[in-house]
């Protein structure tokens, strides 16, 4: 599969971290991100180990720390509603619902064809817009089901051209 | 050094800058609840348990973190530090499992203690514990995260003074555990089982694997012969498991209490200590005078083996090939015992008491199994001894000593001093000095080679030729010298390495009473014992002498080699 | 909008963010200028008088610790920029780093050229992944034009910038877990003593200010510390970034004076309540700060004034709740937030949240007692008074101050009655 991240490529981005265990989360972020399908293998996180001279059990301890990382594979891209206080107040669980029916998953899955995954987030800075939505890095809010059918689309179609705000 | 003026529980009291709270405290009399603190430890800080008021702030000041400043007023059992203690006390029972009645530290949990201390009575707070798969994956260690309060001690333990780092902490907030990477389970994990976090966990959530129902099964059957072998460094902390000081000798009342349980003889490991100086002091001198690999390093320590087949496998050539005395002695016993005693070695149940928890695994590799049967059958832990002796209504402290049965009781000060950190290494050179140079030493103790420091080191001359010698204790003091000789910066001919720190006096199957502190007394006991000890050299061992006239005929011989010496395996995990 | 100032917030739309002629333009490295012809002591006083307090939450006056920070004489020393904007309903940080990233690297090249600091660091949370890249390119500009870099404008002083990214931990914005999470780790708090100020990032003295602090400070170098205090109260100095945000009509982010009035703000600046509704409740400082009813709408923003009504600014955000929200629907979701984001290292915070959590569900589904209130209490006290960090310290403020202004209708709720329908009141989904 051309998601698995070959050791070979493991080793590059450790490398060009120079392998310093300073960087360890740099390192995942970007391994994370060429996975393709957001997230660290338990083959990946052996590599890190091995050629950072770290325990493995400490390279997983950083893996299920911080809320990007995941050590399931994930869509290839990850819709994140907020849930936080300034998003809630706004109702975010219509803009779940629109998800959820546009994508025919419940929160928390993966389309089958593994192109999205729908989560909740905590607040992700989008409160001048929300109730709001993260797709990778970029922010889309005050949303309409026909606003939320025409981003879908743009991620299945592989551009971008939706207006973000 | 600077002193500083405080009052506490309103006492005026002078202690130096750097004091803590609960070290102040402890000056006026007050014992402040702890109980991720650990004596031997690092200050954690996150139980929270010791919250004490210091007045002027509304925030509680965790004593164990805290170091008193000048003028501070601590009042250690204010209303908001017991209604907050008693709250976290609280908020830790209602994440633990309900069942101390069935727990294997039911009594020597510090968890439970507390709840005794603060007559918890009835719960505040509903129970929330989620129960989580129990890892009983391996001969040595049990894990229950159920139990775990996140203490945060045994992976101190397995991360600076192993240097091992097979759990780690993992995840955040109620799905915080401690765990190994990717939650898998020990066996496929580094961990040497080495038992040190059983040691110093103060609940019931690591525990070395119970074996005791095992053994009684085989002395209740009255076809079995069951006969049991005690490590050297039992006798100086089993007492400890029945309230007596740490350094208490008990080897007579241990032999005594063993009988009572009903093993039909009661030998001692000691003896194969002796025989390991002898068939390793050969190996030794074998070495240096036909250009073995050097240098050689001892090869008692199952926790050590485990290590540098794990880690460091491309240096498995520096081990010497002696099996541990543990060993040696299950291999005697179903050969030359049962030739001696007319037994069909089949009917022969060999029990271990050990301080250690991976002589548990050691005892189960393949490679154990040359007389023709698993050489030893079982191994019981200094904890899981002292819990049969109880069950059996042993009363321990007042029972009559009783001497060990021979042959394979007797011994020298020489396989005593195997449980301290360096014994090995002073065994062996009484030997190999007096075998190399036929001559007397004039001073059999090696005082540099002994006590608690990580890496000791010695130059003894043996016929004027100077040989560097080293000693290692706890596994990240051998991670040290195993990289000095990857670096090929190693010039010592002979080193000792002993996984526990101490040595096995301070082994990871011993009694929780073991600190630092208590390793040091179970060190002074052991060249106690030694001292009063009437042959204190391994060769002068009439038993070990009478082994190789009848038995295996000359040190490092054919049988030695078939029943005595072993061979290792590359397990090379980086995990 | 006369109600606003343009401060800090001057070059926002006005420049090309990443443009260092732009910046330059308009002022940009007079105050780097002016510092570096400056004695410390200097720098350090004009910091005092400007009255600037540490604007990630904690207020801690910038000019003492400064002086603090160059009073260590110990070598290397880091400055290093908390850019974890985590705090919910805040995106002031992001603001200025998307709009005027010069800004925040001019204040910390000051500061560094203060402490005789060789390097710097920008934590910014994973999720400001644009703003990082913003940030990367200033920086390289910057070491360009010889503003970053050997020599710094033909000086002696030489310093370097580096962007770290987080990766989503809310408790990353407390100082010790930021400085543990940017050596690769996973950003659990450190114990205290010792301090970051003494051993901090790579176990070196390290000074550790938000964004908005190390911001300020160009401007403060620019305009004198006394034209800049002009602006605030007699206690707090200058101007503050707010974020509003919920049930207003303008939400976003808005550069005030110190002063103006919570009122002025929602209906000033937000223009309202939005969709016709009622205001309900206001919680300022995010989700750790306080909630409080519209009876202290007239309060001032002011660190002392707030403070002495049991508030906290905080990161400056204020959220607005309409009548439409039940009280104990937002409070249950706070505590969600907390028990999501606790590292889980200490009993009170970690433990704590997963009680408060349950209570809440007990009361959002009509099941709760009176008895839950004792718990309640207990729970927040330990977690207030005894945690390990201010995560936990904070994570029961919302809860215990909407049962001080809102008491009636969790009352409500243990007799079944959801007043809002926000709750479902039932054992089902919510």
């Amino acid at each position: 599969m051309r998601e698995i991240t070959s050791q070979q490529k493991v080793r590059e981005v450790v490398e060009k971290y120079g392998g310093v265990c300073e960087k360890l989360v740099q390192i995942l972020l970007e391994l994370q991100e060429i996975s393709g399908q957001n997230f660290i293998s338990k083959e990946v996180a052996l590599t890190v180990a091995e050629e950072m001279g770290l325990p493995l059990s400490k390279v997983y301890d950083v893996i299920t720390f911080y809320s990007m990382f995941s050590v399931e594979p994930k869509g290839r891209h990850i819709i994140e509603v907020c849930k936080s206080a300034p998003c809630h107040v706004n109702r975010p669980q219509s803009v779940v619902n629109m998800f959820e029916s546009a994508l025919g998953i419940r929160m928390g899955e993966t389309t089958p064809d593994k192109t999205f995954t729908l989560q909740h987030s905590s607040c992700f800075g989008a409160c001048d817009i929300s109730p709001a939505i993260k797709i990778g890095d970029e922010i889309y809010g005050n949303l309409t089901e026909d606003k939320v059918l025409e981003i879908i689309n743009s991620y299945r179609e592989g551009y971008r051209n939706v207006n973000r705000s | 050094m600077n002193m500083i003026n405080i009052v506490i529980d309103n006492k005026r009291l002078t202690v130096p800058e750097g004091t803590t709270i609960l070290e102040a405290a402890e000056k006026v009399g007050i014992k402040i609840p702890t109980l991720c603190n650990h004596t031997d430890q690092t200050v954690k800080a996150n139980c929270r348990i010791c919250l004490v008021e210091v007045k002027g702030s509304k925030k509680l000041s965790a004593a164990c973190a805290t170091p008193v400043w000048e003028g501070a007023e601590i009042v250690t059992s204010s209303k908001s530090a017991r209604d907050a203690r008693k709250t976290v006390l609280e908020l830790i029972l209602a994440d633990h499992a309900q069942d101390c009645l069935n727990c294997i530290r039911n009594g020597s949990c510090e968890l439970q203690k507390l709840s005794m201390e603060f007559v918890i009575c009835e719960p505040s707070f509903d129970n929330i514990a989620k129960e989580l798969p129990i890892d009983d994956s391996n001969p040595s260690i049990v894990r229950n995260p159920s139990k775990c309060i996140r203490c945060g001690r045994c992976l101190e333990v397995c991360h600076d003074v192993q240097s091992i780092g097979t759990i780690s902490t993992a995840h955040r907030s109620d799905e915080y555990v401690i765990s190994t990477a990717f939650n898998m389970p020990l066996d496929q994990s580094a961990c040497v089982y080495c038992g040190q976090c059983s040691l110093v966990c103060p609940v019931g959530a690591i525990y070395e694997k119970n074996d005791v129902d095992r053994v009684w099964e085989s002395i209740d059957n009255p076809n079995m012969h069951v006969i049991v072998q005690t490590a050297p460094a039992v006798r100086v902390s089993l007492g400890e498991e029945f309230g007596m000081e740490p350094g208490s000798i008990v080897t007579g009342k241990m032999v005594a209490a063993l009988r009572r349980l009903g093993f039909d003889r009661v030998f001692d490991t000691d003896f194969t200590a002796d025989l390991t100086v002898i068939e390793e002091g050969y190996e030794l001198i074998g070495r240096l005078r036909n250009g073995g690999k050097l240098p050689m390093i001892t090869s008692c320590s199952p926790g050590w083996i485990n290590f540098i087949e794990k880690f460091y496998p491309d240096q498995l050539e520096h081990l010497s090939s002696c099996k541990s005395p543990q060993q040696m002695f299950g291999a005697l016993a179903k050969t030359y015992y049962a030739q001696r005693a007319g037994i069909n070695p089949k009917d022969i149940f060999v029990v271990s008491i050990m301080p250690c928890t991976a002589k548990k695994y050691e005892s189960t590799r393949s490679q154990m199994y040359s007389s023709g049967y698993r050489d030893v059958d079982a191994v019981l832990t200094t904890r899981e001894l002292s819990r049969m002796l109880k069950l059996a209504g042993v009363d321990f402290r007042n029972i009559e000593p009783e001497e060990f049965d021979a042959p394979l009781g007797i011994s020298t000060g020489a396989g005593v001093i195997f449980g301290a950190s360096g014994g090995v290494m002073e065994a062996a050179l009484r030997t190999v000095y007096e075998v190399l140079t036929e001559k007397e030493l004039d001073k059999i103790d090696f005082e540099s080679v002994r006590g608690l420091e990580g890496i000791k080191e010695a130059t003894v001359y043996i016929n004027d030729m100077p040989v560097k010698v080293a000693v290692a204790n706890g596994l990240k003091n051998a991670r040290l010298i195993a990289e000095r000789i990857k670096r090929g910066k190693c010039d010592y001919t002979f080193i000792e390495i002993m996984c526990c720190p101490g040595g096995c006096i301070g082994g990871g199957g011993q009694p929780h009473t073991t600190t630092n502190k208590a390793r040091e007394k179970r060190i002074g006991a052991t060249y106690t014992e030694d001292k009063g000890m009437k042959l204190r050299k391994s060769h002068e061992n009439p038993a070990i002498k009478e082994l190789y006239k009848e038995f295996l005929h000359e040190p490092n011989g054919h049988l030695s080699h078939k029943l005595l010496h072993t061979t290792y395996r590359h397990r090379k995990h980086i995990k | 909008m006369s109600i606003e100032a343009k401060l800090l917030s001057a070059n926002f739309d006005r420049i090309i963010p990443d443009s260092l002629e732009d910046y330059k333009r308009f002022g940009g490295y007079n105050g780097l200028k002016k510092a570096m012809n400056m004695r410390p002591e200097q720098i350090i006083e004009e910091i005092k008088l400007s009255k600037l307090m540490g604007r990630g939450g904690a207020a801690y006056p910038t000019g003492i610790k400064w002086e603090q920070a160059h009073e260590v004489k110990k070598f290397p020393k880091y400055v290093v920029c908390n850019a974890d904007e985590g705090e919910p309903g805040t995106l002031k940080d992001k603001y200025v780093m998307d709009k005027d990233p010069y800004k925040l690297i001019e204040g910390m090249t000051i500061a560094a050229y203060l402490l005789g600091a060789r390097e710097g660091y920008i934590y910014v949370r994973g999720e400001y992944k644009k703003s990082q890249e913003i940030l990367r390119g200033a920086i390289k500009n910057a070491v360009n034009a010889n503003y970053l870099g050997e020599n710094i404008l033909g000086s002696d002083f030489s310093f370097d910038l580096e962007v770290i990214s987080g990766a989503g931990a809310y408790v990353c914005g407390e100082n010790s877990a930021l400085v543990e999470s940017s050596e690769g780790r996973a950003g659990r708090p450190r114990m205290k003593p010792p301090f970051i100020k003494i051993s901090g990032f790579r176990g070196m003295p390290t000074l550790l200010n938000n964004v908005e602090t190390f911001a300020s400070v160009p401007v403060i170098m620019d305009i004198g510390g006394e034209e800049y205090a002009s602006y605030g109260t007699d206690y707090s100095g200058g101007t503050k970034l707010i974020t509003l945000s919920g049930n207003v009509v303008n939400k976003g982010v808005f550069e005030v004076p110190f002063g103006i009035t919570l009122r002025e703000i929602i209906y000033e600046l937000g223009e309202g309540i939005a969709n016709g509704r009622k205001l309900k409740m206001i919680q300022m400082g995010g989700s750790s700060g306080a909630c409080f009813s519209e009876e202290l709408l007239d309060t001032p923003l002011c660190y002392k004034t707030a403070k002495a009504k049991g508030l906290s600014l905080g990161s400056g955000a204020i959220l607005v709740i309409d009548d439409s929200n039940c009280v104990v629907d937002f409070a249950k979701c706070i505590t969600e937030f907390f028990l999501h984001e606790s590292c889980g290292k200490c009993t009170p915070c970690r433990e704590g949240n997963r009680q408060l959590a349950k209570i809440l569900d007990k009361f959002a589904k009509g099941k709760a007692s009176k008895k839950d209130y004792v718990s309640i209490d207990r729970i927040s006290n330990a977690m207030t008074n005894g945690s390990f960090c201010g995560l936990g310290q904070t994570a029961a403020t919302a809860l215990t101050t909407s049962l001080k202004f809102f008491k009636e209708e969790f009352d409500a709720h243990i007799y079944g009655r959801c007043l809002t329908d926000c709750c479902s009141m039932s054992e089902g989904e919510e």
